[in-house]
């Protein structure tokens, strides 16, 4: 009986509930010593002294370092960008964000680190700050001097915007967004581990999501080959993104380790991490949409202003597939967008659970809904009237990609059935009716999404032992998404080999030297699809040898339950037994060679207190369709964390910096993370639309639930107090923004 | 500082400086790192043990204050990876766990409540573990876990359960 | 998150915490539940240099009955004060209050006379006590006095209490059948109230709304003069002064003054 598609309980499981999993803190490293980092509490300023001398004496401190002593080149990680926006590992000349390293402090314990750390002097001359992306764009006060601008990069900016794009629409509705600053906040903090071998190689273990990105980067930084690199992600707390490659920090740690001959190891408290880390989103939004008065949207124009941080990193490039993804499910005969990456004095950006895809669909489901009110249609029938039809994939949008697959109206179905949304709408205008202090609103987002992250292949091996056993091996690099389980599966489907007997194995760049690791949604439908194809090319091998052993004709041979068997009878070899005198291995490359597109529909039913401004989800209801689902389990559990998310963004979220540039959501009693005492169960509907680009016909469904779940939340509140005149309310909904929107509403058509 | 603490049943003396975390006696003094460090503001409950039965947060207590106690922390639940408490069982059943990191303290935490409340509803779970945070899971199947820990099923306070058949495969089903 | 070094000392009984801290109150913090004190330790925000450490006192966790009123040791445990019979009957607004406050690992630690004792004008009991024209009991070294809460507040994190002086008991009136209800605000369960406002007799307590915990005098005495109930909260935010936030800008939270007070009012005369 086959086991794709079934539920399968987790095989790492056991560990994780009885010794638990070994974070990079956790690891035993017997002598290492602690690293501490002074860090800047300004935005932006000049250095314009360091004094270690007390700190240097304090109890067990073996070293302190400034940058000056740091002979590593400052880097630029980000994929595009200035030139001469580079980071430095300490921080030498100036400081451009709050929580920047300035000193490392080396203890022989941990708590050693602090009392040491506020021995360090620094003094510092305060330069402005500039904190809004407006503010940076008109190169007022530069981050970086040298670099005689603020902007980062720019995507379209030297095509000019069609004054005509417009022309022919009956009704045209422009709208200022803002599409907020997250914190990833995944639960482990960052935290590396570095030992230099008497063999001259360097062991860092680090929390990545991308191992073997990790060791080419730091190598790079370190001015090392790649080959004395050995790194190794230990069992991985939450990425969400932000996780993606390596932080500068880890080349410090493994420098530092080296100068001092010691291990060295570095475990970020969760206030550091709230600057330190990534973060993501962070666009502000100009959305154009026009058309007809019978709902057939004719142009729509995405102008973003997107906030790098103050060093440039991967969310420099984001907006790029904003841009992708800007006409979404949407078939848009006019579609222009440009999008200009500038730099602040704020913590950097970079990946969070969506990329530049939750920003492109929740402008365009603003602007649809907008365009709704404006025209005086149902925002659900002008989606309708607008959504890419099922017989037209593959799809080439205006976007300039090439959709795969996708059938957006049966989606949009299935979610307002399962709602019964003509019951809600009914219940709603009850409501209003009466005037009741807890009104009901209804939101629908429809989307689409673009996967793989750039990065269209990988490698897998799969081998039998001669005890029956099974080792994968792959280049992803879970971090909860349950690869040991679900790879397990692929290879136990084609060689009958129980899961508990299939080891998976990850992450350490000397067992898989070469992989992509797990982002952008690409694990199953790149480095799964590997693990399939090893495992089919193994019973390929492994019958060929049994026809040599069983001396029996190849095509009468059939591989089950870990045996290869003569069709139709009992005469077998098991597999172990095939292993014995030469290894029975496969190794198996799979590059699908393009993204995929999974969709889906979300409908949020909030209820908002009008004299409180609270909303509350009281109910969503989802579809994300990935194509088919190999494990229901788990491919549900990873919708339901983004869908939280999602929620978490329209409702909860947002990191705030004052204009001189202080954070003041940087701990978990300010940020608002949500719990379970703040979200609803969630309703997942069933829905497998499948690609041609690989075997197994499967997409990505990491991110889909935070893309889907944001638009519709934020659509629902303001949904709730449309009645009241409200027609826009931006994320976080907080009940503060609702309140004042109702009070501005209510002002504004009492004035009129 | 002299301390004598019972975790997991294991008596031990140590000596250690005041302001020890009661998490960091746990994880580098005796060596039990299930028990993590997830936030430096009291909000994430990664830490949560029992202290004499109750679910307290041991990034907030003072190991010399947690002198004469018994602790109890995940390790210290079940019996072997094979044999796991009702609790961790039923996490593992309804995928209440992803990267792992605030499991050990959400077990506990709902070990506590369920001492409390044997037979919670489902708001009342989700209330009980207001003080554990996590970022992978959106609570959905960690409240299921809780549910059925408890004996209840989860689908019964689950108004639309969702559909147990994938599409796109064959179907089936496994343990 | 690693508090800066101190002394550690667990006297065996009130005598010897009150003897300790009279020797040592100006750079000597009491530890009781510690839910409110080590945060701001972790964070070094606080650096005492020798902790008192009274969490262990049974002298000091008790629910009892006494007269007409109902004493409260200070070191009882929110999670006490929660399930407690006694004041369920007797006092139903304080187990309403302490089981609001933060998470249920939170409310087995922290203690009701740490809760007062730290004046947090944003916690949920000092308003509670306030409302409840609760009784303060300080013990030093010389001798006992007892304040009444509305007496004890003097601005953030400040009261009466001298550094020699614990907080050893809270007496809180039998209130019984008399109206009751807390009202609190938040955006997430676990967070400290953008607004909260306690009801209980006739009486209004303000959470958040200045730099102390506030009575609402305005609307009491529009009560005690037989105003409705809409027209006596309409006066809830007179004479408060609340902080500016993230969470609300002066204007909500005096309109949130107002709504809760409303509510609470009603949540109280309908009981």
């Amino acid at each position: 009986m086959s086991i794709m598609g079934t539920r399968v309980v987790r095989t790492e499981d056991p560990v994780f509930l009885t010794r638990g999993g070994t974070y990079t803190a956790d690891l035993a490293l017997p002598g290492a010593l602690h690293l501490t980092l002074v860090r800047s509490p300004v935005a932006h300023a000049r250095i314009t002294s360091v004094d270690v001398a007390e700190a240097r004496s304090a109890p067990g401190v073996i070293d302190v370092v400034t940058g000056a002593e740091v002979d590593l080149e400052p880097v630029k990680p980000a994929p595009v960008g200035h030139d001469a926006m580079l980071r430095p590992f300490l921080a030498t000349d100036k400081v451009r964000f709050v929580g920047e390293p300035v000193v490392a402090v080396l203890t022989e314990q941990a708590y050693q680190g602090p009392d040491a750390a506020e021995l360090v002097a620094v003094d510092y001359d305060p330069l402005p700050a500039v904190v809004d992306v407006r503010d940076a764009a008109r190169d007022d006060v530069l981050v970086f001097q040298e670099a005689g601008t603020n902007t980062v990069f720019g995507f379209g900016l030297d095509e000019p915007f069609d004054e005509h794009l417009f022309d022919g629409c009956d009704a045209v509705v422009t709208a200022e967004l803002v599409n907020q600053r997250l914190a990833a906040a995944p639960l482990e903090t960052r935290a590396a581990a570095a030992q230099w071998g008497d063999d001259g190689r360097l062991t860092l273990w680090c929390s990545t999501q991308n191992p073997q990105a990790s060791r080419d980067e730091v190598a790079g930084w370190l001015g090392v080959e790649p080959a004395r690199l050995r790194v190794i992600a230990p069992d991985v707390g939450g990425g969400f993104g932000a996780k993606i490659g390596a932080d500068p920090e880890f080349a410090l740690v493994g420098w530092l380790a080296k100068r001092v001959g010691r291990a060295v190891r570095w475990s970020e408290t969760r206030s550091e991490n709230m600057t330190g880390m990534l973060q993501g989103r962070a666009q502000r939004q100009t959305v154009t949409i026009g058309g007809t008065r019978d709902g057939r949207v004719l142009a729509y124009r995405l102008d973003v202003l997107a906030d790098a941080g103050a060093y440039p990193r991967l969310g420099a490039f984001l907006p790029y597939f904003t841009r992708s993804m800007a006409p979404a499910v949407y078939d848009i005969p006019r579609v222009e967008s440009r999008a200009r990456i500038v730099a602040t004095t704020t913590t950097s950006t970079g990946a969070y659970r969506g990329a530049g895809r939750p920003e492109a669909t929740a402008a365009i489901e603003r602007a649809m809904d907008l365009f709704a009110v404006e025209i005086g249609m149902d925002p659900v029938e002008v989606r309708r009237r607008n959504l890419i039809p099922p017989d037209a994939f593959p799809f080439t949008t205006k976007g300039k990609v090439t959709y795969d697959s996708g059938e957006y109206a049966k989606a949009l179905d299935r979610v307002l059935d399962a709602a019964d949304y003509a019951e809600l709408r009914a219940e709603q205008a009850a409501r209003r009716e009466r005037g009741d202090p807890v009104q009901l609103g209804i939101g629908v987002s429809a989307f689409v999404e673009i996967t793989t992250g750039g990065a269209f292949a990988e490698d897998a091996t799969v081998e039998v032992h001669p005890d029956g056993t099974v080792t994968v091996l792959t280049g992803t690099s879970p971090h909860g998404q349950g690869h040991a389980t679900a790879w397990a599966m692929l290879a136990s489907e084609q060689l009958g080999v129980p899961v508990e007997m299939i080891t998976v194995k990850h992450g350490d760049t000397d067992l898989v030297p070469r992989g992509a690791g797990t982002m952008g949604s690409r694990s199953l439908q790149i480095g799964g699809v590997a693990v399939h194809q090893a495992a089919v090319e193994l019973v390929e091998i492994a019958r060929r040898r049994a026809a040599d052993v069983l001396e029996a004709a190849v095509d009468d041979l059939e591989v089950a339950d870990g045996a290869v068997r003569v069709r139709g009878t009992e005469v077998s070899v098991p597999l172990g037994r095939l292993a014995e005198s030469e290894p029975l291995r496969t190794e198996a490359r799979f590059d699908s060679g393009a993204p995929s597109f999974p969709f889906g529909a979300h409908l949020a039913v909030v209820e908002v207190d009008v004299e409180s401004g609270k909303a509350v989800v009281v109910r969503i209801v989802t579809v994300d369709d990935a194509g088919p689902v190999l494990n229901p389990l788990i491919a549900e559990g990873q919708r339901h964390g983004g869908i939280a998310q999602g929620i978490a963004q329209a409702l909860f979220e947002e990191v705030v910096f004052d204009p001189d540039g202080n954070p003041l959501t940087a701990s978990f009693a300010d940020y608002g993370f949500p719990s379970a005492a703040e979200l609803p169960a969630f309703t997942l509907l069933d829905m497998a639309t499948p690609t041609h680009l690989n075997p197994l016909g499967v997409k990505g469904i990491g991110e889909a639930g935070t893309i889907g779940a944001t638009p519709a939340v934020q659509s629902a509140v303001v949904d709730a107090v449309a009645h009241l005149g409200v027609r826009h309310i931006d994320m976080p909904a907080t009940p503060l923004r609702v309140w004042e929107a109702i009070q501005a509403a209510r002002k504004s058509g009492e004035s009129s | 500082m002299k301390v004598h603490i019972t975790v997991n049943g294991v008596p031990a003396d140590a000596d250690v400086e005041p302001r020890l975390l009661l998490v960091h006696y746990l994880r580098d003094v005796l060596g039990l790192t299930a028990t993590n460090v997830g936030c430096d503001t009291t909000s994430c409950g990664a830490c949560t043990v029992l202290l004499d039965g109750e679910s307290v947060k041991s990034c907030t207590v003072l190991a010399v204050a947690a002198d004469g106690t018994e602790v109890t922390t995940m390790e210290g639940l079940s019996a072997s990876p094979e044999e796991l408490h009702p609790v961790a069982a039923a996490f593992r059943q309804e995928h209440g766990l992803q990267c792992g990191f605030c499991t050990p303290g959400m077990v506990m935490a709902a070990v506590g409540l369920l001492h409390e409340n044997p037979r919670p509803t489902e708001r009342e779970v989700r209330e009980g573990l207001e003080g554990n945070l996590c970022r992978c899971t959106g609570y959905h199947n960690i409240v299921r876990a809780v549910l059925r820990a408890s004996g209840q099923d989860p689908d019964a306070a689950d108004e639309a359960a969702p559909d147990l058949v994938a599409p796109g495969f064959s179907t089936g089903s496994s343990a | 998150m690693i508090p800066a070094e101190f002394d550690y000392v667990r006297p065996e009984s009130v005598d010897a915490a009150v003897a300790l801290l009279g020797e040592r109150g100006d750079d000597a913090s009491v530890l009781a539940g510690g839910h409110s004190l080590l945060p701001l330790m972790k964070l070094r925000f606080a650096v005492p240099e020798l902790l008192i450490d009274i969490g262990r006192l049974e002298e000091l966790q008790y629910v009892r009955l006494d007269g007409d009123e109902i004493a409260i040791g200070a070191g009882t445990r929110h999670s006490t004060l929660e399930t407690s019979e006694l004041l369920h009957t007797e006092c139903p607004l304080l187990p309403a209050v302490a089981r609001t406050v933060g998470d249920p690992q939170v409310r087995h630690r922290g203690t009701l006379g740490g809760s007062l004792a730290h004046a947090d004008p944003a916690s949920d009991l000092p308003a509670a006590a306030l409302a409840l024209d609760a009784t303060v009991v300080l013990l030093g070294p010389r001798g006992e006095r007892r304040v009444p809460s509305t007496d004890f507040y003097t601005g953030v994190f400040s009261s009466v209490k001298e550094p020699d002086e614990l907080l050893v008991e809270v007496r809180v009136p039998r209130t019984g059948a008399a109206g009751w209800a807390y009202e609190k605000f938040t955006r997430r369960a676990n967070d400290w109230a953008i607004v909260a406002v306690a009801v209980v007799d006739g009486r209004v307590g303000l959470v958040n709304m200045g730099p102390t915990p506030l009575r609402a005098s305005a609307t009491e005495a529009a009560l005690a003069r037989g105003a409705s109930i809409a027209e006596a909260a309409a006066l809830a935010d007179q004479d408060t002064d609340p902080p500016a936030d993230l969470a609300g800008t002066k204007e909500y939270r005096r309109h949130l003054a107002r709504l809760l007070t409303r509510r609470a009012l009603t949540t109280a005369h309908d009981r």
